[in-house]
């Protein structure tokens, strides 16, 4: 039994979090938020640089250092309690894996060394204007002409889809669901930044004209490899949730200290310390929905993975957003000023929690996974 | 329901397996998964399966050879607990002196207690209750008003314990006494250890909710027992208590669960039979519970490895508990909700399906071992540091 983190693992935990303590704090947060395009390339150049963050889990073989999952939740968790703003889920979680999933040799060679090595930002475009997260939902065509493959239609929602410069786009072809690769400049696209309620991950929608694209993988066998890498990226979503539920918790904790109200600290009284105990046993539990599924990735489990991570983000996105409502009430008005840190978690929860799919897809997808 | 624990105790693990096929059988398999302390018509029928479990060698599989045990680690009593559960054998009639009395001493004991109390517990020779609660002093467990005082090369007792698990059973009991007549709250207490078969204890059954006698209210009038049967220093029992209270909880969470686990699994095959996997609230519910039995059990694995890698376990050890408990009540209601109208029909005298008893027994889940409240004043100042609630 490995469930537990080694010595190297609580290392890199630290080097990590002391990274983003230093890098992204909140005035680096709020300075990001307020940025459209949200993306400090001077810092991500340093995520890759220093720290090797965007390569860590791509195998050698394609530039990255071939650590585990387990390490790659590890920085998640810890980007999600610094609130990191910037193209790493969208790069890392989604585009790195899709690309990692679907068989193409010849993709991953030119494509992974570039993201590992922090020199390309890159996305998946999955969904469309009715914002489904499954084969149905991508309506987008690819057609094959002399010159190659032409993509026309829409995507819209794409986590960091205005700067990215790799766009993985699932389009409909005539025999299926498949993977086609964009660059930024690709003539016929037309990208336009969404503002966002979250606005530490910014979105965007993507116009595509009869745009040149490179086929990934087998046409039309794009599906299971794309539903693949959505369970992976579901994983890596549930341990920053668990991060940033975490760092909410830590803000109510440090309050009721030091708040006092009737002549005593607030965290004194039932009401507060035992909302307060709560959220730890959510955050407890969610570390462990989170935490099954980077095992079941480590040990290359497919079935537990797909079980585990639908579990994962069904129960990590309620409980982010629960424990960052929470800690809005123990801070009573303060909690509900724009100058406060509070919101930006609260909205961070909520925007995750839609973001790779809602927790009733989620639960519906468990359910359908469990045979229920 | 697989977990595998590596190459190293694979051999051990199936022996046990092969033992378990082998002797978990006839009337013995009938009372798989009875539960609760104390199953009256079951008990002859559990204690004779504890016997058979001693003479096989599997009670103390930890415990060191010389007190009777096998001498293995933490990592094959793990694993025995594992595959007990997993075998859904039935609850041991011995579990209070084997998970909290046993360790208490291997722990703090003297070299005579250790020869004389261990060996008799693995040959289910002496049965033991825990007595700590007393009327006025449950949550609030330093508030003990029972009282010892020394008496030559004695100690006399006089007080009343209560909730007393396994009292009517039990040849000894451990129990919490104030030895400084003098003394508040948490000093002054000694932990005794005292026979029951003497003229000052009275033990009366306590019939709990599900009509079974669980526990017992134990009176005590200047009932003796000898000097050297203080476990830890005199004065210093909250100590040698609270080292009871937090015994490696891993291990007997772990096994509870996979029951819990086995409800779950339960409760969707009854939901299937009667098609209501179709409607969707209760679909929800029936994931959620599923999605709470797993987390349980992530929950326990992640304590357990860092037990057996030697580190000193997280949060989530303390918080399991709470959420366990919890979510055990919740899975009881919605099991009960497919039952339907059904489920509300008990046998002759109050005789009681798994379902039912399961249920009605998670009311306690709730309060023993520390309320949920306490647990979240635990929580709330012990592991987040929160200011302490006032206290006189
Ligand atoms: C099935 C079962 C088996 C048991 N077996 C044993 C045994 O073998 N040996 C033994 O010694 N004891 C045993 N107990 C006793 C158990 O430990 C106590 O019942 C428990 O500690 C609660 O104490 P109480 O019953 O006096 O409730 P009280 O302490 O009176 O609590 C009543 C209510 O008030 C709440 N409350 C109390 N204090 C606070 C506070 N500070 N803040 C907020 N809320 C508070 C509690 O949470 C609870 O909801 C058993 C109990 C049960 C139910």
């Amino acid at each position: 039994m490995d469930l537990t983190f080694s010595e190297e693992q609580d290392e890199l935990r630290k080097v990590v979090r002391s990274f983003l303590a230093k890098y992204s704090d909140e005035a680096a947060v709020r300075r990001l938020a307020a940025d459209p395009r949200g993306h400090d390339p001077v810092l991500w150049r340093r995520m890759a640089g220093e720290l090797g963050l965007q390569g860590l889990a791509v195998p050698e073989e394609y530039g990255g250092s071939g650590f585990g999952y387990v390490d790659l939740g590890i920085v998640f968790e810890e980007a999600g309690r610094a609130l990191l703003c910037g193209p790493y889920f969208a790069t890392v979680a989604l585009a790195a894996e899709a690309l990692l999933r679907c068989d193409d040799e010849r993709a991953r060679r030119d494509l992974l060394p570039g993201i590992a090595s922090g020199a390309t930002v890159a996305t998946l475009a999955l969904t469309e204007d009715d914002g489904r997260w499954d084969a149905q939902g991508i309506g987008l065509t690819a057609r094959e002409r002399a010159t190659g493959w032409q993509l026309t239609g829409t995507k819209t929602y794409v986590p960091d889809g205005h700067l990215a410069d790799l766009l993985l786009v699932a389009a409909r072809t005539p025999c299926g669901i498949s993977l086609l690769a964009v660059g930024a400049d690709a003539p016929g696209l037309d990208r336009t930044s969404l503002p966002t309620l979250d606005q530490t991950r910014k979105q965007a929608r993507l116009e595509f004209t009869d745009t040149p694209a490179r086929l990934v993988g087998t046409e039309g066998t794009a599906w299971p490899a794309l539903e693949r890498t959505l369970a992976t990226a579901s994983v890596l979503l549930a341990a920053e949730q668990a991060g940033g539920a975490a760092a909410a918790l830590d803000a109510a904790v440090e309050y009721a200290k030091i708040r006092v109200q009737y002549g005593r600290p607030i965290g004194s009284f039932q009401g507060i310390k035992h909302k307060c105990a709560d959220m730890l046993v959510d955050i407890e539990s969610a570390r462990s929905a989170a935490y099954a599924g980077l095992w079941a990735l480590d040990a290359g489990d497919e079935t537990e993975t797909a079980i585990a991570a639908a579990l994962a983000q069904t129960f990590c996105s309620e409980t982010f957003t629960r424990v960052a409502g929470d800690n809005i009430q123990v801070h009573g008005g303060i909690g509900f000023t724009w100058e406060h840190p509070a919101h930006l978690y609260f909205k961070r929860a909520k925007s995750s929690e839609v973001l790779l799919g809602t927790p009733s897809h989620h639960r519906e997808l468990l359910a359908t996974r469990l045979g229920i | 329901m697989e977990v595998d624990f590596g190459p190293a105790v694979r051999d051990f693990r199936d022996e046990l397996r092969d033992w378990l096929a082998d002797h978990l059988v006839g009337e013995f398999a009938e009372h798989r998964g009875v539960g609760g302390p104390t199953d009256g018509a079951a008990w002859e029928v559990r204690l004779a399966w504890d016997r058979e479990l001693s003479a096989g060698r599997w009670l103390g599989v930890a415990w060191p050879e010389e007190y009777g045990g096998r001498g293995l680690g933490l990592l094959e009593e793990i694993v025995f607990e594992y595959e007990y559960a997993r075998a859904n054998a039935p609850y041991r009639a011995t579990v209070n002196a084997l998970d909290l009395l046993g360790p208490m001493l291997l722990k703090m004991g003297t070299e005579e207690q250790k020869k004389r109390f261990l060996p008799p517990i693995l040959a289910v020779e002496e049965l033991w209750g825990q007595g700590f609660s007393e009327p006025g002093a449950g949550s609030d467990l330093a508030s003990v008003r029972t009282r010892a005082e020394r008496d030559g090369e004695e100690w006399v007792v006089s007080g009343q314990k209560v909730w007393t698990s396994f009292g009517i059973h039990a040849d000894w009991l451990y129990v919490l006494t104030r030895t400084d007549p003098d003394s508040v709250r948490h000093k002054g207490l000694t932990l005794l250890l005292l026979p029951t078969d003497q003229p000052g204890v009275e033990i009366r059954p306590i019939r709990n909710l599900a009509g079974q006698d669980e526990f017992a209210e134990v009176f005590l009038s200047d009932a003796r027992t000898h000097a050297d049967m203080a476990v830890g220093e005199v004065g210093q029992g909250w100590r040698t208590a609270m080292a009871t209270l937090g015994i490696e909880r891993g291990t007997t969470l772990l096994p509870q669960q996979l029951g819990f686990e086995r409800e779950a699994e339960a409760l969707i095959d009854l939901a299937r039979e009667r098609g209501a996997l179709d409607d969707p609230m209760l679909r929800r519910r029936i994931v959620d519970a599923w999605i709470s039995v797993r987390i349980m059990r992530t929950t326990n694995l992640r304590t357990l490895a860092e037990l057996t890698a030697g580190r000193t376990p997280g949060a989530q050890a303390t918080t399991a508990k709470l959420y366990a408990s919890t979510r055990h009540q919740q899975l009881g209601h919605l099991a009960m909700e497919l039952a339907g109208p059904a489920g509300q029909i008990v046998g002759e005298d109050y005789g009681l399906d798994m379902r039912q008893r399961s249920f009605l027994l998670s009311l306690a889940e709730t309060i023993y071992g520390g309320s949920s409240e306490i647990q979240r004043n635990i929580i709330g100042e012990q592991l987040l540091g929160l200011p302490k609630e006032p206290r006189p």
